[in-house]
């Protein structure tokens, strides 16, 4: 049962409050002293998640689930969607435009690091239907 | 070592008021690509790279690291000093390369593994 769910709104393309959610997150979980490990590769795909509405997504929300063993995090854009969702999970795959590879995004590496720190990972998504990611995590 | 040795050391600009110069700095990673860096810098490193737009300070941040080295003496812009202010988050700047710089590093027993 979770003990705590909160929401965050995520505007596409505001690249000037991009990364402010994930540190919300970062801190929530500090506060309630969840182990530096769990911190650690909770902020990750957070950050990667965020980062992925604002550079390729649509407005939509960020949703933190934390129950006493575990931690959940989804995320819901109304944008464009994802083609080919085993594509996009490739490490080096990536879409992001020129100005946003200039400012050290776009090494297609967002949704592998996604993989690599949570416990499980489902990308739900369609070309114009907007994408929703579920990261889930045993604590 | 700590992060005012290394400050003193390679005489870095400090950006924004000093903080976090007491802190161990535990190895240092090279990396100009975002999340390249979510993904191998380790807590305590200090990251060397010339990107010094304001979503740099959510990587440092995020991933605790001690500091933030703008090298080729790129001027961080305006909105990363508040950023790094208020995230307490330092901002370091160097008129050397990174290649240069992690040699330095290097060379004062600040590798980049294990920790
Ligand atoms: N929310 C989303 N909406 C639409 N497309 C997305 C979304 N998230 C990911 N994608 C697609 O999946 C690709 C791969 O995403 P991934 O996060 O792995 O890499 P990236 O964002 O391109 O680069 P990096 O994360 O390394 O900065 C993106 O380039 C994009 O085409
Ligand atoms: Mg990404």
């Amino acid at each position: 049962m979770a003990i705590l769910t909160k929401s965050y709104p995520i505007k596409a393309r505001d690249y000037l409050k991009a990364g402010e959610i994930s540190m919300g997150v970062h801190g929530l979980l500090k506060k309630i002293g969840f182990a530096t490990e769990l911190i650690r590769r909770v902020s990750i795909c957070a950050y990667e998640a965020e980062m992925n509405v604002v550079m390729h997504g649509g407005d939509g929300v960020m949703t933190i689930e934390i129950g006493e063993d575990y931690v959940n995090i989804t995320i819901k854009d109304s944008g464009p969607g994802i083609e080919d969702v085993s594509l996009a999970m490739k490490e080096g795959f990536s879409t992001a435009s020129e100005e946003a590879r200039q400012m050290g995004f776009g090494a297609g590496m967002g949704l592998p690091n996604i993989k690599k720190n949570s416990d499980s990972l489902d990308v739900i998504s369609a070309k114009g239907k907007g994408t929703e990611v579920r990261i889930g995590f045993v604590a | 070592m700590k992060l005012s040795e290394i400050v003193h050391h390679l005489d870095l600009k400090i950006e924004p008021s000093p903080m976090g110069m007491d802190r161990e700095v535990l190895g240092g990673y090279c990396g100009d690509l975002l999340s390249d860096v979510m993904a191998n810098a380790r807590k305590g490193y200090l990251w060397l790279t010339v990107q010094s737009h304001q979503n740099i300070v959510a990587v440092a941040v995020l991933k605790d690291l001690a500091a933030i080295i703008l090298v080729n003496g790129r001027i961080p812009e305006e909105e990363t000093i508040k950023k790094a202010e208020a995230e307490g988050i330092p901002l370091l700047v160097s008129a050397r390369s990174a290649y240069e710089v992690a040699g330095i590093l290097h060379g004062l027993g600040v590798g980049g593994e294990g920790n």
